[in-house]
């Protein structure tokens, strides 16, 4: 039981990290709140599906195109529909908000509304201390950790990661100092769709995908930024996984309660926030007004 | 008496040429509003009747959300928590106690008030992005209280068997329009009042507001308040003509749609968010001509319009049939030459915004 927490509750926290981290740091260096996050996870999702199912491309193949293609579509969006009206915050909002819901119905049309499954990447089980373990358990688990390790490395030890890093925390400080402020915004974006579309690509063979998939984590992780606080790294990692431990744990435990896992993780961030209204690790931006 | 009348007829047919046909955009409101009171008259399709009459609902919702996050700056992605709240409130009143529809939905409207002052309490203590997305808890909360006691709210399916707002389509029409138009403007007169402008300094400055001597807290529990009383009217209504009250009315969907209506519209303008969902809501329904394919339009031309006019269609179409004088800051026809009230030349100025336009 509590070993079947542990597994599951890291591999929800692993998923809601990767597209925490990445909805965190697109708001940390270009202030942009993108609810279209979520959407890029389930659209690669799909094409993993597409290329697999309907063209019949070898796995492997399938989870690399779907990855790159994500990550150009990710960057077209960006450049075309949200760059333009940057500096308006509602703008954003509503702009990245209905492309969520375009994607959304793009999936309806093309796939129809059924519940699809992935074929899994690895087959087989394992036993480990009295507990079945699929190896697309393990291997999920291997992917989201080695992930966030090499993000951790890029944002910490690479020139790149100091001035994404130096941009989230004084944008005109960081212009100052000759990092080129529209450019890193770029990359950045290109980042945080990359680990969209890879938290759908190494989670989707253990859900269901289904075309309204976006919604609940994009609650979740906009929920866990919140918690972690706006703009920190560190933070936004740890609140992702309060809160997929929070939602597993109801799910295992009371399952005849599971219905209320939304309401208990929200539930769970505002206690958090009643008490330190900045998040776990956020700071203050007074300056910024 | 007859005299009293003279001054009133000629008091007001003053007014309706010195602020109404003067300007365009009144204009343009004006007529649409008659077309809207005459349209029973030609056409009793029931059906365009249902479509006006959830667009008049929802103009009060969207309206009141432009209160709270427009003026005040406290953009929530929670309204759905005052508009289900009252639904839920006027329904089982309704249902279980059969109160009468004048009572249901001023009592929803108080829950919706006092739901507010819950959403108000984080609002007092978090700030910007902080407060959107700490607002997202609220509906979510309540719908797993919605889902907890199947037996009193219906769980899934919701409560059916309502009564009617009014006997007919045509008096339930009417009946919207009027609300939504006293409704508009009452709220129109409190963001133009002294209070108005305190919400708006609030969203500019709150640290400079509170240095004035403003008591900050107490003017945002305050917009929290008017907000959720006529988010929780429009809730009220909405259970009342729908005639049945699901979960769906707390959905993050119903949060969100709102804001799309209310910037689409222009944010800050209270008319703004009326006019947006006098042009989406029709046409997001007209689209089901074409089932498959009516989000994905509705979606695209949403996010064209915006991309071309990022403050909202109504503040667009504004700055382009008017002008504001530089002298006295009152808004001109964009064909005069000199400005209505002081008389300074104009011209040239709406030249230049011609140009920054085109530019």
């Amino acid at each position: 039981m509590w070993g079947q927490i542990l597994v599951n509750g890291m591999i929800a926290g692993g998923k809601y990290a990767m597209l925490a981290l990445g909805f965190s740091l697109i708001f940390g260096v270009a202030r942009i709140m993108n609810l279209t996050h979520t959407a890029y996870y389930m659209l690669s999702a799909y094409l993993i599906y597409y290329f697999n199912q309907t063209l019949s491309m070898p796995l492997a193949l399938s989870y690399i195109l779907s990855i790159t293609m994500v990550i150009v579509i990710g960057m077209a969006v960006y450049k075309v529909m949200v760059a333009p009206v940057r500096e308006r915050f509602t703008a954003v909002l509503i702009i990245t908000l209905v492309l969520a819901m375009v994607v959304q119905e793009a999936v309806l049309i093309i796939f129809g509304g059924h519940y699809r499954t992935l074929p899994k990447l690895v087959s087989g089980t394992t036993q480990f201390s009295g507990m079945t373990l699929t190896y697309q358990h393990l291997f999920t688990l291997g992917a989201v950790i080695f992930v966030l390790g090499a993000i951790w490395l890029l944002l910490f030890k690479s020139r790149l990661g100091i001035a994404i890093r130096a941009m989230a925390m004084d944008r005109e400080v960081a212009n100052l100092m000759g990092m080129p402020e529209s450019q890193i915004a770029s990359i950045t974006v290109a980042i945080s769709v990359g680990l969209a579309a890879i938290a759908g690509a190494v989670v989707a063979p253990l859900f269901i995908v289904e075309p309204a998939m976006w919604m609940h984590p994009l609650v979740v992780v906009m929920a866990a930024v919140i918690l972690g606080g706006l703009g920190s790294i560190k933070g936004s990692i740890i609140g992702a996984f309060i809160l997929a431990f929070a939602e597993v744990g109801l799910v295992f435990l009371l399952p005849q309660l599971a219905f209320l896992r939304g309401a208990v993780s929200m539930a769970v961030m505002l206690a958090v926030l009643m008490i330190r209204p900045e998040g776990l690790f956020g700071i203050f931006m007074e300056g910024e007004r | 008496m007859m005299q009293f009348i003279a001054y009133l007829t000629r008091k007001l047919s003053r007014d309706f040429h010195g602020e109404i046909i003067s300007l365009p955009t009144r204009t343009i409101l004006v007529t649409a509003f008659l077309a809207l009171l005459l349209l029973p008259l030609f056409n009793s399709n029931t059906y365009i009747l249902r479509i006006l009459t959830l667009t008049c609902i929802f103009s009060i919702y969207a309206a009141s959300w432009d209160l709270l996050g427009g003026f005040a700056g406290q953009i929530s992605f929670g309204h759905a928590l005052f508009f289900g709240v009252a639904a839920y409130t006027s329904a089982l009143l309704n249902l279980r106690l059969g109160l009468p529809v004048l009572v249901t939905i001023p009592i929803g409207a108080l829950a919706a008030v006092l739901s507010g002052l819950v959403l108000g309490l984080p609002g007092l203590r978090l700030k910007g992005p902080y407060f959107s997305l700490a607002s997202l808890a609220f509906p979510i909360i309540m719908m797993g209280i919605v889902f907890t006691f199947p037996q009193l709210t219906g769980g899934e399916l919701g409560i059916s068997g309502i009564t009617r707002l009014a006997a007919t389509r045509v008096r339930e029409y009417y009946l919207s329009l009027m609300m939504m138009l006293t409704l508009v403007l009452v709220m129109w007169k409190i963001v133009t009042s002294k209070t108005g402008l305190i919400f708006h300094a609030i969203r500019e400055d709150e640290i400079t507001v509170r240095a004035s001597g403003i008591n900050t807290s107490l003017y945002k529990m305050l917009a929290f308040i008017i907000s959720g009383l006529f988010a929780g009217i429009a809730g009220g209504m909405y259970a009342h003509f729908m005639r049945v009250v699901g979960p769906s009315t707390l959905e993050l969907i119903m949060s969100l749609q709102i804001i799309v209506f209310v910037i689409f519209g222009g944010i800050a303008t209270i008319y703004g968010p009326v006019v947006g969902v006098f042009i989406l809501y029709p046409l997001m329904e007209y689209l089901r001509v074409v089932p498959e394919y009516r989000m994905l339009i509705f979606g695209l031309l949403v996010v064209l319009v915006l991309r071309v006019m990022p403050e909202g269609i109504s503040t667009f179409v504004q700055d382009l049939l008017e002008g504001e004088c530089p002298r006295c800051k009152e808004r001109n026809a964009f064909t005069r030459s000199a400005c209505r009230i002081c008389g300074t030349d104009l011209d040239s100025h709406t030249h230049l915004n011609f140009l920054k336009r085109g530019a």
